[in-house]
């Protein structure tokens, strides 16, 4: 049912390493120029941003697994290019680039600085809000795309089947499982739903403790 | 080589396994199809190597512990309240803040991904997108801090953020004690990138 990318609650990955404050923000030059395609990439408005997670979701686990950070960024990247038509598998292997029509889409130096402060808001006028905050609420189990089989999805496997609290309503937004494929924005009320650890994990490491995840609300229903 | 693949290999295998190479080819590619700038790819690295940062953050909590106002703001409506410190774009379009309190001490991840609030943190380092980071924060929060050299009172509780949509999490750090004399300036020098992820506390100066 679920993708390699979905890993929350796994076990056997061993220690976090820690990192000091002031290590460079890459680690290598390659790292920079891969982030630089990829977002120059994006602007060129022929895929969305969880159409770009999809892509590195559907990387091969034992790919997904091996790549480091930038490399699933690449892979997705390439496999965006062609999966959209921008760029053909001969390019991909070396034949002579062809003109593309969407030349005049390229991201300028100049309007660098202005598309990254804008960003993508993905806020929409939507439906009202079915649950408020206080709200108890069940999240849908398994943890899948109802329109796409194997599809992007936001709901972790581990927050699958859960009871929860409704604690904020963020108001509609894009619902990532259509905006993934294709779909269009289909935007939903999006809502940040409490789990109690120990209901999570069956054995919480102190009681109390609580894990959050922001939902749509096509992934819950009400809990009596 | 090409022809070693089959028609349904994924498109990424026509490429170099070496990163570097790979990411040249594409770059070059993207070039000469008039698709990319590369100046533009230059400007887009200097903005993340140099311009936005955790300073950035570290600004916004230092404003807070200073200004009761902008505290309310922040924990009301952080998207506009750092807004108004010039921290807008991409992935910080929809910002939250959380504050640590005796009671609650607040962590974020991202279990499917590494969603971070670039505008404030900048390029999240590699642990954060590390699977251990990923896959552990959420089952065993306080294992995790230990290896940060995190011991957290008994008594307060732990809440794992995980930013599984487009909302961007800031912790808000408790002020440390000691530090009532300080100015915004000073306040920003002692709030480390980690303390608002939530692995690391705000200590006072020595």
């Amino acid at each position: 049912m679920s993708r390699v990318h979905d890993m929350g609650g796994r076990f056997g990955d061993g220690s976090v390493v820690p990192g000091p404050e002031d290590a460079p923000v890459f680690a290598e030059e390659w790292h920079a120029r891969a982030l630089a395609v990829t977002l120059a990439s994006g602007a060129l408005g022929q895929w969305t941003l969880d159409a770009s997670r999809h892509a590195r979701e559907c990387l091969a686990p034992a790919d997904y697994l091996a790549f480091s950070y930038y490399e699933k960024w690449l892979a997705g990247l390439a496999d965006l290019l062609v999966a959209h038509g921008v760029v053909t598998r001969a390019e991909l292997s070396g034949a002579e680039p062809g003109p593309s029509p969407l030349a005049g889409r390229r991201l300028q130096a100049d309007a660098v600085a202005g598309a990254l402060a804008r960003g993508g808001p993905v806020l929409r006028d939507g439906p009202a809000s079915r649950f408020a905050p206080g709200d108890r609420v069940r999240t849908r189990r398994p943890a899948r795309n109802l329109a796409v089989n194997g599809g992007h999805t936001r709901l972790p496997g581990y927050a699958a089947g859960l009871r929860g609290v409704v604690e904020r309503v963020h108001g509609c937004h894009v619902f990532a499982d259509a905006n993934a494929h294709g779909l269009g924005e289909q935007p939903e009320p999006l809502y940040t739903v409490v789990f109690d650890a120990g209901e999570v994990w069956g054995a919480a490491e102190a009681p109390g403790d609580t894990v959050s995840c922001d939902l749509w609300e096509s992934y819950l229903e009400a809990e009596t | 080589m090409p022809h070693d693949h089959a028609d349904d290999a994924p498109p990424h295998s026509l490429l170099s396994p070496e990163p570097a190479l790979r990411v040249r080819a594409l770059e070059t590619l993207l070039t000469r199809k008039g698709l990319i700038d590369p100046a533009a790819l230059d400007e887009i690295i200097e903005t993340y190597a140099h311009k936005v940062g955790p300073r950035n953050g570290a600004a916004v909590v230092a404003r807070a512990w200073a200004d009761p106002e902008f505290r309310r703001r922040l924990l009301e409506d952080a998207t506009a309240a750092v807004a108004e410190m010039g921290f807008t774009g991409r992935q910080g379009e929809h910002v939250v803040a959380v504050e640590n309190t005796a009671e609650q001490h607040n962590m974020v991840v991202c279990t499917l991904c590494s969603c971070y609030p670039w505008p404030l943190l900048g390029i999240p380092p590699g642990w954060y997108k590390s699977d251990a980071y990923r896959a552990r924060a959420v089952r065993e929060p306080r294992k995790v801090l230990a290896e940060f050299g995190v011991t957290l009172p008994e008594g307060q509780r732990v809440r794992v953020w995980d930013s599984t949509a487009e909302v961007r999490y800031l912790v808000l750090p408790m002020r440390p004690v000691g530090t009532d004399g300080l100015d915004e300036s000073a306040l920003a020098a002692l709030v480390s990138r980690d303390a608002m992820i939530g692995t690391a506390l705000v200590e006072a100066p020595r």
